[in-house]
């Protein structure tokens, strides 16, 4: 199966966001997860610059190209095992 | 591990907002803040949409730079608080403070039976408990809270695994005890006690407890334009921010600073003084001597353990020779140390070198407020004093000081360390017992009261773990002190 692609945006207002957690992907992938993602680190996307208060909305996380904003370690997760869940069901 | 959750989210959100505020000149519309953080027809995190406004309200007064606790009147407007934090001279307030509406006042009895309880015949729970606080009630066995004393025995016993712990989270990380109930269940805490490491606050789930903050009084500063600002960079800052130290340096300056320093550099004489000290000590026949440049472990020492005073270093810390050497040059700066920890405010406080004390997040915010990316700023060098070496950029770290300390001290002594990783209630018992009966053969102990080392202070923005490899990275490009 592909790996699943997450960029996580390292701008500054994402990092102050609370970018940084979500960067725990690169240290450790949960077990279910190993060989299933690949995690990177992309520089300010411009999402928060999308909108007023943009940067409210950040974190900003592309998973498999599809932005999530308000991204969480958990949140992340819970997006990268639906889309395992759907391939699987194909 | 640093853990970005609900409560920091909240927090870092009002901060940037704040920053903004002050930034804009838009104090007029402060009021407004906790209306626009929490809008009628959005969601709400508890009981209802007004109990949110109010903590935010009580967020923002925090972070205006006043104790929640010694508010008098609860309809004093935030416009009447940013006023009185633009006129202040002077900061005294006690760094942290505790939001009492939003201490969910956790349950005090520790231990709790949960319905995987058999209610079995055995009953281990029951005859193992010293204090006689259990009882079976309707088939299953039930603490009384006011016996109990929270040994934990009962839930080693139990064959089902059905007794649990529940701590109270602010009481179990604080190292010595300062923070505990009031009358009403709230947590309140001792500031007799209290050394301003800032763990409970990291560790609060509701985000009740809060430090006061000196943003206000930083940004009013800077747009005074009237006096040379200048940020000094504690060795930690390394990875807290994308883009390397340099885009950092020119970040600041488009916030505003008029030069920005290294704190390593006054690390550097840090080592070079203690590493004299050591020797001299050494020579004298004392048995050991502790690290100094931790606020958090000296107001430990000076408030919980007296008797180890005398082994406690007497040099002063990198962020004093740093701000020394800034004063030296122009008496007339204002110095900004920009770091990880809240116990340094307390050092600032004490010391007439250090004006004040911004966190990363704070520094964060007010980027993010002025639109400043920071890998996006061009490289420039720090305002150097002197150039700092790898030994003082490795501070940061567990084991950097002592390290720093022997690469020193050389062959001219012999040098044996131990390390205390992290202060808390097991080593604060350790600490103890070094003062009365040495350091179990070593010589020099360094004390950090955050495992890891600054790296993992309570207002880090980077994970420990790929900050520390940062710092690595940069010393080892780092020439050695001489």
């Amino acid at each position: 199966m592909e790996k699943i692609k997450i960029e996580i945006c390292v701008g500054t207002t994402c990092f102050v966001m609370g970018a940084s957690s979500i960067q725990a992907l690169e240290f450790e992938i949960p077990e279910d997860l190993i060989g299933k993602i690949e995690v990177t680190e992309s520089r300010c996307m411009e999402f928060c610059k999308d909108h007023k208060d943009g940067h409210h909305k950040g974190p900003f996380v592309k998973i498999n190209g599809e932005v999530m904003a308000d991204a969480t370690y958990d949140k992340v997760l819970d997006k990268v095992r639906a889309i395992i869940k759907k391939k699987e069901e194909n | 591990m640093l853990a970005k959750n609900n409560a920091s989210r909240i927090r870092t959100k009002l901060l940037i907002k704040i920053a903004e505020t002050f930034l804009n000149d838009d104090i007029e519309n402060i009021d407004r803040l906790p209306l626009n953080l929490r809008p009628k027809d959005e969601d709400h995190n508890r009981c209802c949409v007004y109990k949110d406004r109010a903590i935010i309200k009580y967020r923002t007064m925090a972070t205006l730079g006043h104790s929640i606790e010694d508010e008098t009147d609860e309809l004093k407007p935030l416009s009447v608080y940013a006023k009185e934090a633009l006129e202040r001279e002077e900061d005294d307030k006690p760094v942290l403070t505790v939001i009492d509406i939003a201490c969910s006042g956790c349950i005090k009895a520790q231990y709790m039976v949960t319905n995987a309880c058999r209610g079995c015949l055995a009953q281990p729970c029951r005859l193992n408990c010293p204090k006689d606080a259990i009882t079976i009630v309707n088939g299953q066995a039930k603490i009384d809270p006011e016996l109990c004393i929270n040994c934990g025995k009962c839930k080693e016993v139990c064959p089902y695994h059905a007794i649990i712990h529940v701590p109270i989270p602010c009481e179990e990380a604080c190292p010595v005890n300062a923070i505990s109930k009031d009358e009403d269940g709230k947590e309140h805490i001792d500031h007799e006690k209290c050394i301003n490491c800032g763990k409970c606050l990291v560790s609060c789930p509701f985000g009740a407890i809060v430090e006061t903050s000196q943003i206000i009084d930083v940004i009013k500063n800077i747009k005074n334009k009237d006096k040379k600002m200048v940020a000094m960079l504690a060795p930690a800052i390394v990875g807290q921010f994308p883009g390397t130290i340099k885009n950092m340096a020119t970040a600041l300056k488009k916030l505003g600073f008029n030069k920005v320093v290294e704190v390593a550099s006054g690390a550097d004489i840090t080592t070079n003084k203690e590493a004299e000290e050591f020797v001299e000590n050494m020579k004298k026949g004392q048995e050991f001597m502790t690290t100094s440049c931790c606020p958090a472990y000296v107001n430990a020492v000076n408030k919980h353990i007296p008797e180890l005073k005398p082994f406690v270093s007497h040099t002063e810390t990198p962020m004093y020779y740093t701000a020394e050497m800034v004063k030296d040059e122009d008496p007339n700066a204002t110095t900004i140390f920009i770091g990880p920890c809240l116990a340094k405010r307390v050092e600032a406080q004490r010391s007439n070198l250090v004006d004040f004390v911004l966190t990363f997040e704070e520094i964060g915010a007010m980027l993010v407020a002025k639109d400043i990316m920071v890998a996006e700023c061009e490289e420039t060098e720090f305002d150097t004093i002197s150039e700092a070496s790898a030994q003082g950029r490795g501070f940061p770290i567990t084991g950097g000081v002592a390290a720093a300390v022997a690469h020193k001290v050389g062959d001219k002594a012999e040098i044996k360390v131990e390390k205390i990783d992290g202060l808390d209630a097991v080593s604060m018992k350790r600490l103890k017992k070094f003062a009365q009966k040495g350091c179990e053969g070593c010589n020099i102990v360094e004390v950090m009261c955050c495992e890891g080392g600054c790296v993992a202070g309570p207002r880090v923005l980077a994970l420990p773990k790929k900050a520390t490899r940062q710092v690595e990275k940069y010393v080892d490009n780092s020439e050695d002190l001489k």
